[in-house]
């Protein structure tokens, strides 16, 4: 392990300012589509923790519904760390498990020849990762009908940077509160927002499957990855003076492709111009508008 | 002689001109009660700032009878105020108007509208062609507007110092960048600095008026600021919420900074004319224009 006082720094952030700032965008969000209730799913990690008390400060914990979306391989930490957080915040939760509907969905992928390649091992583990993951966004959609409430992302800005998200699943929200949090930065947010210290601690788990860390699965520390990610996207610094600032090349260069490769995951989809005004080309509007609340 | 000058930090609604005048004629007639020469409200405080394909519908002349019936809500009063100006030939303009008695006695279209990182404007507003300074009689005497952006070039400040501003206004509609790390405290500390060396320069006071609120995924800071002609701050809002802020202003200040830094009596504009012909011509490889021997 090199010396970290020699790499680059890592993103920096003083919490009361970032929360007052979030929170205030979290209320002009409600005030501006006209709802009063937001929903989000609770998994019993850090990201969704953080933004369960963001939300609860921005429009009170009576109006803000916890989903916990279990799997049947979901760890028990998982659901007693989503608890604490309920607890904490005294607000409405429910439990809706994902089994039943997963299981049919499951059965149709394929099971690998053996013995299967790693690469092979691995895009099933992703297929079935994103059927979980867009399963409990039809749950969340369909709670936040049932509760009238908009549903809050659980991005973060190294997630949405490294892509390492499901489209159409995890990444689907009305707006996203943390999204320009890098996950290093998270910590001290939650902490400042009195998330229980076991979820604030504990190492990253998308909980895909058992034994799964976000970390073990990307390869790589958030430390470096932040560090990397900061320098390459904040401050505008090319691979070559990152690698000058201490930190591995392999590690900046597939971090620079990563970024470049999944940035279909953060936008919208090409239109295909064939009229005299397009949506997102020349038809522009900002989104929460006179006319757009209910 | 004194006058008085309030900062009515308010935070627009996007798209809402209904609503956001109805809310500055609140904040000019709680603003009357302490009796001020002048109130000044942020950069299209009537508009709301991210409007894209708004303006058209937004815009209005800068005769229009709702700007005039603001002002006579209180006519002893002056007011300066943004919009979105439709001129008569239908250019859309990011304005500044000063208004008294339901007469329009100033006005100024923003001349740089940012259009790089997160700014767009040049993509829906088109640029200002004058620097001017309008005179509104004692005790404010001679006023030089500009909106946000045009304050980042000190030829603008500069210019209207030179053409006799016994006040410089600036309205603004600022966002947050990187609220609560070192680089957002350094964007908040470069606004004061340049406003700090302006009125030094200038040897003129400085009214600065920054909207609040949120648009999409922005947050604007507030910061308003009055400072005296020696760079002294006299008057300071907070950040990130609505206020109303009133100082005071006495104009024999202005006198004697003026006579003990006699820096606009001592600039020379002659050579500073000469020597932007010559940098011109020449940036657009063209023959030097005529100078004087050497």
């Amino acid at each position: 392990m090199s010396d970290t006082r020699a790499l680059p720094p890592l993103p920096e952030i003083e919490p009361r300012q970032a929360v007052e700032v979030i929170v205030g965008f979290i209320r002009g969000q409600v005030v501006q589509t006209g709802f009063e209730r937001l929903v989000i799913g609770l998994s019993g990690g850090v990201d969704s923790a953080t933004v369960a008390f963001l939300c609860a400060r921005a429009v009170g914990a009576d109006n803000l519904l916890a989903v916990r979306m279990p799997f049947r391989t979901s760890s028990e930490a998982s659901e007693t760390d989503a608890l604490r957080v309920v607890d904490a915040l005294g607000c409405r939760t429910e439990r809706v498990d994902i089994t039943p509907m997963v299981e049919p969905m499951l059965a149709l992928i394929d099971a690998p020849e053996q013995p299967a390649a790693a690469d092979v091992l691995n895009v099933l583990n992703v297929r079935r990762g994103n059927v979980m993951a867009r399963q409990r966004m039809i749950v969340i959609y369909d709670r936040s009908a049932a509760f009238d409430a908009l549903v809050a992302g659980t991005s973060n800005k190294t997630e949405a940077l490294v892509g390492y998200g499901t489209l159409h699943g995890d990444m689907a929200a009305a707006f996203a509160p943390i999204g320009d949090l890098y996950k290093t930065q998270l910590r001290g947010v939650a902490r400042h927002l009195g998330v229980p210290e076991e979820v604030v601690a504990k190492p990253p788990s998308a909980d895909l499957w058992p034994g799964q860390t976000d970390e073990g699965e990307l390869g790589r520390s958030y430390d470096l990855l932040d560090r990397a990610l900061f320098a390459l996207v904040d401050r505008r610094w090319t691979v070559d003076r990152c690698v000058a600032a201490g930190l591995d090349r392999e590690l900046v260069e597939w971090v620079a492709a990563r970024i470049a490769r999944m940035e279909f995951k953060r936008q919208q989809p090409p239109v295909a111009k064939v009229s005299l005004r397009t949506p997102g080309i020349d038809h522009l509007y900002p989104r929460r508008r006179p006319g757009s609340r209910r | 002689m004194e006058y008085r000058i309030a900062l009515a930090q308010v935070a627009p609604r996007l798209g809402e001109v209904d609503a956001n005048f109805e809310m500055l004629a609140d904040r000019l007639n709680a603003a009357a009660r302490d009796r001020p020469n002048l109130v000044v409200f942020p950069e299209l405080a009537l508009t709301g700032y991210l409007l894209q394909d708004l303006v058209p519908e937004v815009a209005m002349s800068a005769a229009d009878p709702r700007l005039i019936a603001l002002s006579r809500e209180a006519p002893d009063i002056l007011i300066a105020v943004g919009f979105v100006e439709e001129t008569d030939d239908h250019r859309y303009a990011n304005s500044a108007a000063l208004l008294r008695a339901g007469e329009v006695i100033g006005l100024h279209r923003k001349v740089y509208l940012p259009t790089y990182g997160l700014f767009d404007e040049g993509r829906f507003t088109r640029p200002g062609e004058r620097v001017r300074t309008h005179e509104v009689g004692p005790p404010v005497g001679r006023i030089g507007l500009s909106v946000c952006e045009d304050f980042w070039h000190a030829s603008l400040p500069m210019l209207q110092a030179l053409d006799g501003a016994s006040l410089l206004v600036n309205i603004a509609a600022g966002p947050s960048r990187a609220p609560g790390s070192a680089a957002g405290l350094a964007a908040i500390a470069g606004w004061h600095k340049m406003q700090d060396t302006y009125a030094l320069l200038g040897t003129v006071p400085i009214a600065f008026c920054n909207r609040v609120g949120n648009e999409e995924g922005l947050t604007f800071w507030g910061g308003s600021r009055l400072l005296a002609a020696d760079g002294s701050t006299l008057a300071e809002a907070p950040l990130w919420e609505e206020a109303l802020v009133i100082g005071t202003i006495e104009t024999d200040d202005l006198r004697m900074q003026r006579y003990g830094l006699p820096l606009l009596a001592d600039e020379r504009m002659e050579l500073t004319r000469r020597e932007l012909d010559r940098i011109i011509a020449e940036r657009a490889g063209l023959p030097a224009p005529l100078q004087e021997p050497v």
